[in-house]
């Protein structure tokens, strides 16, 4: 699994974690309201599952491309938040609440590269043995 | 289960949609047979969908991808469906895990196939074979890359 870099997505200060996570799973949901109260890095990689949540890939393209306006935590928190509203034009609606460009929202979140960025880490979490989320990992290395 | 080194036993069964599907009609590709339990099971339902994210690589290294479960050919099409997957999904229910016996992976006491996998190359010989140390957890796809690396 690769160590935690510069262009991962993290949150805090100190010891790390690193959690696998899929936008669409109630349990990531549920355990991320706990990781992040937690004292601590928290470093997000994507692990979306289509079979297990239809939107998920959807969801984490969002992600994605609000990060590249640096509102990246902010959307995660905001779909954790409310799991029932997670068709396009809700994402608009969470876009437009965190101050989004919305053109670029819509530009970036169907792009390439927020999908090969995803496609990154789904990758790496599968080559870490990951078989479902939320997968925590600390910085030793062990799940 | 059966081991590397042996000669993988034919079958003929038939598939999601039906049709009969035979190992000699792979001869000269790699296949990958992923036994499970049961379609629709929360476990199964998990790695059914995390494999179908990582086939197009498995693929691309000249591996074709076949499920093998009890359940019948109608359960894999409902299966399929609802977890969105294109992966060939045989039947081996009549005579009963006939199939996943021969190969070694069968749990008579639950009347099921267990959690195997078996690598076979292109000569019909079985090249790796993994079982889950139990039905209840299964192994990620990590495990099947490595063998395709070996």
């Amino acid at each position: 699994m690769p160590p935690i870099g510069p262009d991962d997505h993290g949150r805090g200060e100190g010891e790390g974690l690193i959690v696998y996570a899929d936008l669409g799973c109630p349990h990531c949901a549920a355990a991320w309201a706990e990781l992040v109260a937690r004292p601590g890095r928290v470093v997000f990689r994507h692990f979306p599952v289509a079979g297990k949540h239809a939107r998920s890939p959807a969801l984490h393209a969002a992600a994605e491309a609000a990060g590249r306006q640096g509102r990246f935590f902010e959307m995660v928190d905001s779909l954790y938040a409310d799991r029932g509203h997670v068709d396009d034009p809700h994402l608009w609606e969470r876009g437009e609440r965190l101050g989004l460009d919305l053109e670029r929202f819509e530009r970036d979140r169907r792009s390439e590269q927020v999908a090969a960025r995803v496609r990154r880490d789904f990758e790496s979490g599968i080559r870490a043995g990951v078989t479902g989320t939320p997968a925590t990992f600390g910085l030793g290395g062990g799940a | 289960m059966i081991a590397a080194g042996e000669p993988a036993p034919d079958f003929t069964l038939r598939d999601q949609d039906g049709e009969e599907v035979s190992l000699a009609d792979f001869r000269g590709r790699r296949v990958l047979l992923v036994f499970y339990p049961f379609d629709f099971s929360p476990v199964c339902s998990d790695q059914l969908s995390l494999y179908h994210e990582v086939k197009p690589e498995i693929e691309e290294k000249g591996v074709t991808v076949l499920g093998v479960s009890v359940d019948s050919p109608y359960a894999h099409k409902a299966f399929q469906e609802k977890l969105g997957i294109d992966t060939t999904l045989l039947a081996d229910f009549e005579p009963k895990g006939a199939v996943s016996r021969a190969y070694g992976s069968y749990v008579d006491a639950a009347g099921m196939s267990n959690r195997t996998l078996v690598l076979i190359g292109a000569d019909g010989a079985v090249e790796w074979a993994y079982e889950s140390p139990t039905p209840g957890e299964f192994p990620g796809a990590n495990v099947i890359f490595d063998a395709l690396a070996s």
